[in-house]
């Protein structure tokens, strides 16, 4: 089985690189952009994609992802639609996916469904928001069955007790929340994140991607320095967010300004 | 013989059957686990007991009346009505009730800060009182249409010191107050201490706010025994998140012979689509940390709901009665907003008592339920709060300027 997720942090880490693991919500502003921007994505650099799945009430994000969220289900986009944006991205790229998105629109798909539709169509990871450990265990069985990792999350509340236990069967890769509150860009980061990636690595014997809040190059490039991945996501929703007028359409250049963003977050952490 | 399940729920993890858990991000897993761990110590601790009990009699008025309504039982021909007279608690609902005890619980754990949700305004007003009281800063979440139809409670929770928080995402009511709390809880969870205010959450909330809200069924049990030498053959309650009618219901669960009705907001009619019927209408999902009967559509998003009362406008259940539902051993049923509305007319009109909307939905259904069951049986109503933050809302529908 293919397990492109592995594999790419596996020749990253030969090479002594840490990933770009960017992210955007399916759907935003409409289906076809985002099929743009993500070739955009893979031609520009990133190393996984995290592809958001939209949600009515996404209580972890702040206000730019919910913005997406809205954007994304006001065209209606659901599951079905997601995964059809992977299958055609995977005809032309090997890129890694993981989809990003909360329990309930998984759960209402149904468990085994949405892991068999997943992985035909070419996903290769799943990490879902509000589903700790203690809860994830019919979801991580049809995962598993079908070999697709559920990401799982650490955090600056996670203890190194709570880490270990996180980290029973988890693969994939450990996804650190930097900092205790919502999805956002953010000016500065805390510095203490570097000891904590340190525990989760150790704990987890997984590589070790950060996000939450890291917006800017310099911000990327800082994180890189001791981290297995770097995660952006609201940045990039932002200039989405700038490139679409009052009706949702994107500007003629919205899928260029995105990759040139992604480019320099691939030079500042290369 | 009543069944050993009904006993142990939830389970270590939370569960009623398969509802209820914790479905919430990681950062906040450690915070629900030390709540969890300090409502363990403190709810057999003495002191903290007769502390609670204590807030419960001096400050809130405690036990509420069991109240014959005689004119009520006339009007509806059948079955003898009481009515639990939570409206009477300090702030003019049974919300008082688990706030005290969540607050109480604050102070032991040092916290500094008081967060909470609300739809009606009444959590709101209830633990806005409660921080003033122990003099903790608190800030409320609540949505903009909320705001907009309960501006009396606005403005009682800024006389009460607190600091309102619109919210104007989503549908602008309950539910998007309760996301936004908890976007504030994972930012700021180290010196926090959120106060949900009804059975919902992830776990221990929806079992902590039934144990804080049990003291209502408690009082009718023993009120019931000495009024009228027997415990009702129904219970009767509304239901939004669920804390009043379960809080009632819970000392009964064993009791089998006596019949329990939760009461859902059917708005404009289930049919229409419009309405907070989540038992009723909806189907089982995950949100706001637990699984539960929800109102959402095809693809798992959540609905907009509709019903008169902000504080039933919202499009889940607290897990517990969803396990009650499909256990059989409490019902549920919807009422619309129209007939919520005769039923406010008719509790002023025949007992000279103002309901909160929300209980006009459990009188509605209770003087329906009189009728069929018929005399010589007892129903208790729970009168979970008064109605003067409604007048404007009522006064808007029946043409009257206020």
């Amino acid at each position: 089985m293919k397990q492109r997720i592995r594999d790419r942090f596996e020749e990253l880490k030969v090479a002594g690189k840490t990933a770009l693991v960017p992210f955007i919500t399916a759907g935003d502003p409409n289906l076809k952009t985002t099929a743009r921007i993500l070739e955009e994505l893979d031609h520009s650099g990133a190393d996984v994609i995290e592809l958001g799945i939209p949600f009515s009430d996404p209580m972890a994000d702040g206000p730019t992802i919910q913005a997406s969220s809205e954007r994304a289900l006001k065209n209606g986009v659901n599951i079905k639609d997601v995964l059809g944006l992977v299958k055609d991205f995977r005809k032309k790229s090997e890129v890694p996916v993981v989809l990003f998105g909360y329990y309930n629109p998984i759960f209402s798909y149904g468990c085994k469904r949405f892991a068999d539709a997943a992985k035909r169509a070419g996903a290769d990871g799943v990490l879902v928001v509000d589903l700790p450990p203690e809860e994830s265990a019919e979801l991580k069985r049809e995962l598993d069955r079908v070999g697709m990792d559920l990401v799982v999350l650490m955090t600056p509340t996670s203890s190194a007790g709570r880490m270990r236990q996180i980290s029973k069967g988890a693969s994939g890769f450990v996804y650190y929340v930097s900092v205790a509150g919502v999805t956002g860009a953010r000016k500065t980061l805390k510095h203490d994140i570097k000891d904590a990636v340190k525990t989760a690595r150790k704990v987890s014997r997984l590589p070790v991607s950060v996000g939450f809040g890291i917006s800017t190059p310099a911000q990327a490039g800082a994180v890189a320095g001791f981290s297995d991945g770097v995660v952006v996501g609201s940045a990039i929703i932002n200039i989405i967010a700038k490139n679409v007028d009052g009706r949702g359409r994107p500007a003629k250049d919205l899928t260029e300004k995105v990759g040139r963003f992604v480019r320099g977050l691939k030079r500042a952490i290369s | 013989m009543a069944k050993k399940s009904y006993r142990k729920v939830p389970d270590k993890g939370g569960h009623f059957g398969e509802y209820g858990g914790r479905y919430i991000s990681e950062t906040l897993m450690p915070a629900v686990m030390e709540l969890e761990e300090a409502y363990k110590k403190f709810k057999n601790d003495a002191k903290f007991k007769a502390e609670f009990a204590k807030y419960l009699s001096h400050y809130v008025g405690r036990p509420t009346p069991l109240y014959f309504a005689e004119h009520l039982t006339k009007s509806a021909g059948g079955a003898k009505i009481y009515l639990k007279r939570e409206d009477l608690c300090h702030t003019g609902a049974h919300k008082v009730n688990n706030t005290i005890g969540q607050i109480l619980l604050a102070r032991r754990m040092g916290k500094k800060r008081i967060i909470a949700e609300t739809g009606a305004g009444q959590h709101g007003v209830a633990t806005a009182t409660v921080a003033a009281l122990f003099g903790l800063k608190c800030e409320i979440y609540m949505g903009t249409e909320d705001i907009e139809r309960q501006k009396p409670n606005v403005f009682r929770m800024k006389l009460l010191g607190a600091k309102v928080n619109p919210v104007s995402s989503g549908s602008s009511t309950l539910k998007d107050a309760m996301n936004e709390a908890l976007r504030d809880w994972v930012t700021n969870v180290a010196d926090t201490f959120y106060i949900i205010g009804s059975v919902a959450g992830p776990h221990p909330y929806p079992m902590m706010v039934r144990d804080f809200q049990a003291v209502i069924g408690k009082e009718v049990r023993r009120q019931s025994i000495k009024e009228f030498g027997k415990l009702p053959d129904m219970l009767v309650a509304c239901v939004g998140g669920g804390s009043n009618a379960m809080g009632l219901f819970h000392p009964f669960v064993k009791d089998t012979k006596v019949k329990m009705v939760g009461v859902e907001a059917a708005g404009y009619g289930i049919k229409t689509g419009k309405h907070a019927a989540s038992i009723c209408g909806g189907r089982v999902g995950v949100l706001h940390g637990s699984k539960s009967y929800l109102l959402q559509d095809k693809d798992g998003q959540i609905m907009h709901t509709h019903s008169v009362s902000a504080g039933l406008d919202y499009p889940g259940v607290g897990p517990e009665h969803s396990f009650l539902y499909d256990e059989g051993r409490a019902d549920y049923v919807g009422i619309t907003d129209k007939e919520a509305l005769k039923a406010f007319e008719l509790l002023c009109e025949t007992e000279g008592i103002i309901p909160a909307l929300e209980s006009s939905h459990a009188i509605a259904y209770g003087v329906k339920a009189a009728r069929k069951l018929g005399r010589g049986k007892v129903i208790v109503i729970n009168l979970s709060g008064r109605g003067d933050k409604d007048l404007g809302t009522v006064s808007d529908i029946l043409g009257y300027k206020i």
